[in-house]
């Protein structure tokens, strides 16, 4: 299973020249870019750990990959995304997200259906490497 | 004294003598009216009938969508009559078009009831579209006042809010109405939401006609289509949504169906058009209230929004919408199969979206426009359009849209998630370009063909659709002189 959240994850992986590319148009727009890790992939994970703050002075793209690839080596058996936030009126929220780095192996997600009552059917979502393993060593 | 005290009493007064007198001489005519920050503003292209002062045109409709009737009457001498007269105040001849006039009119704020768009609508487009005096009308554009706009509650979600819970962030959202649009049954109609969501998509949609017949009830619809959308969710680990359209005969039988999708754990309903301004108003609270993002699709609207001599402009219908509550609104494609010149659909765009709108002519736009923090109304782009136009697409129409691919998803030859997977894949590289700088307007079609070479399905598509476009005239199009048309 490959986890399609993020902008970019129906392509191949990014190579380091398409992510600085991205960092440079997220950085073009005054957006502040931030890198963010989990080993909790589940779709309403909201609150992924944040590699430190985000880089709201950091100008050099080069400056961003540095940190991107600092997480990486740090965690590299997380799931790694690059988030960009305008901070623009009106909007004020993320504007951008992509994955940089996925676990090697990705088990996905099992679906229990619990029946009630009449024909309806209480849904839940569970990641296998989670419900396996605790935080830090789930890929 | 031999007057009886019927003529005693008689008004002597030119103004409120008995009888029929010009409507521009009764005080809707001021073409030195000054407008007030808090008045509502609305533009008519009036084609009045031979013979008529288009100025008099001008202060009839005035007259009629405010105080006036036929005659005079003396009752108007007991209220602050002045104030209640809208004001016509201005009258242009159309640049491109004969006998056929732009008129402005100004409305006092306490003309309308607050958050009431069925009021403020039976008095603007009421009486006066069926007026004799007037060959054809049509309502044009209007200016919302800050004060007007802060009764309204707007967009239950809003995009930003939408996006959030929604996890997609940096692109258009992606969707696709399932087809056929009668006939499925519950389980079969689940397939096709189960089979567009993994495949990549972000929404599927249940069309606009599709309720609670007989070949498929709604609760049969909408049990199978929630298992779609959890079981794509958990293929993918994406956030997943289906639009189970609520349309119903009644209001309580719309709540009924909003309450069971709600319980159902659905992120997002639908209504019609066709169910008219106050149940619209009422499924946007419902949804503000419940958490559920509301999409209205616009059954109906070219009944009236397409002609350009008669009707109302679809950017009125934007606002209005915007106005009472709707997340998401169908407002063209530019390429695809239904009526869209580029720049009125840009326009109409940018009445959902903008926080501010500028005057801008060209897009239709008559009036600047500040939508005081009402949040925005993500457009939906629906309707003859496939992933070979991705780069006009994400040029026209830009991040904040809804592309659905219909048939261009379900139509693909190796089946609905293969359609589904073109489309994404086709999405993804194209904004991957943009954002790297490429001229991707020009490269467009080798940036997909390229995407392609590791996307068998994206190029089975392109070589299938490669030859489809509707080009057609539009039948609306701007009017306007660059010049002589200012600011109000």
């Amino acid at each position: 299973m490959k986890l399609t959240q993020g902008c970019f994850s129906f392509l191949p992986d990014l190579t380091d020249e398409q992510i600085t590319k991205q960092i440079q148009y997220a950085l073009n727009k005054s957006w502040a870019l931030s890198i963010e890790y989990t080993d909790d992939p589940h779709p309403r994970n909201n609150y992924w750990e944040m590699w430190g703050l985000p880089l709201f002075d950091m100008k050099d793209p080069a400056a961003v990959l540095f940190e991107i690839n600092m997480c990486k080596k740090a965690k590299p058996n997380f799931y790694v995304k690059c988030v960009a936030f305008d901070n623009t009126r009106g909007t004020e929220s993320a504007v951008l997200s992509f994955i940089v780095q996925r676990p090697a192996y990705e088990p996905g997600f099992r679906l229990s259906r619990q029946e009630v009552q009449g024909r309806n059917l209480v849904y839940t979502l569970e990641a296998y490497s989670v419900s396996a393993k605790p935080e830090g060593e789930r890929y | 004294m031999s007057q009886a005290v019927e003529s005693r009493t008689r008004i002597k007064s030119e103004r409120y003598e008995s009888g029929v007198i010009p409507y521009a001489k009764m005080g809707y005519w001021d073409p030195e009216y000054v407008i007030k920050d808090t008045d509502i503003l609305a533009l008519f292209r009036c084609t009045p009938q031979p013979g008529v002062d288009p100025v008099e045109a001008a202060a009839a409709l005035a007259g009629e969508s405010s105080t006036a009737t036929w005659t005079v009457v003396w009752t108007d001498l007991l209220t602050a009559c002045d104030l209640y007269r809208a004001k016509a105040f201005r009258v242009d001849p159309v640049p491109s078009a004969a006998d056929t006039y732009f008129c402005y009119i100004a409305y006092d704020i306490d003309l309308f009831e607050e958050g009431s768009l069925a009021n403020l609508t039976a008095s603007i487009i009421g009486n006066i579209f069926g007026f004799k005096a007037v060959k054809a009308l049509r309502l044009e554009d209007m200016r919302f006042p800050v004060a007007l706009l802060k009764t309204y509650q707007g967009p239950a979600t809003g995009v930003v809010v939408e996006r959030e819970r929604m996890d997609k962030f940096g692109r258009p959202l992606l969707g696709a109405t399932v087809k056929p649009k009668l006939g499925l049954s519950g389980k079969n109609y689940g397939r096709v939401v189960f089979e567009g969501l993994k495949g990549g998509l972000d929404f599927l949609k249940d069309d606009e006609n599709i309720n609670s017949q007989p070949f498929m009830r709604y609760r049969e619809r909408f049990l199978y289509s929630m298992e779609g959308v959890n079981h794509a969710a958990c293929l993918t680990g994406e956030v997943k949504g289906h639009y189970l359209n609520t349309t119903a005969a009644t209001m309580e039988d719309m709540y009924e169906r909003a309450n069971f999708a709600r319980d159902l754990g659905s992120v997002i309903v639908m209504i019609d058009l066709v169910i008219g301004y106050t149940a619209i108003q009422s499924m946007g609270k419902w949804s503000r209230d419940n958490d559920v993002i509301l999409h209205l699709h616009r059954a109906g609207n070219s009944t009236y929004s397409r002609q350009k001599n008669h009707g109302m402009n679809f950017r009125v219908i934007c606002k209005w919408m915007r106005m009472s509550g709707c997340d998401h609104i169908h407002a063209g494609t530019v390429v695809g199969k239904l009526e869209g010149d580029p720049l009125m659909i840009k326009g109409f765009y940018n009445t959902l979206l903008d926080t501010k709108t500028e005057v801008n002519l060209p897009q239709g736009l008559f009036f600047a426009q500040d939508w005081a923090s009402l949040r925005k109304c993500v457009p939906v782009a629906s309707g003859g359009i496939h992933c070979g136009q991705m780069h006009q697409l994400i040029n026209y129409l830009g991040d904040d849209v809804v592309l659905q691919f219909g048939g261009g998803t379900i139509g693909h030859p190796d089946g609905i998630q293969a359609g589904a997977t073109a489309n994404r894949v086709a999405l993804e590289c194209m904004v991957l370009a943009r954002n790297e700088g490429r001229d991707y307007i020009a490269e467009g079609p080798q940036i997909l063909r390229d995407a392609a070479k590791t996307c068998g399905p994206l190029q089975t598509a392109l070589d299938l659709w490669k030859d489809i476009t509707f080009n057609y005239a539009s039948t609306d199009t701007a009017d306007f002189v660059e010049t002589a048309t200012a600011n109000v």
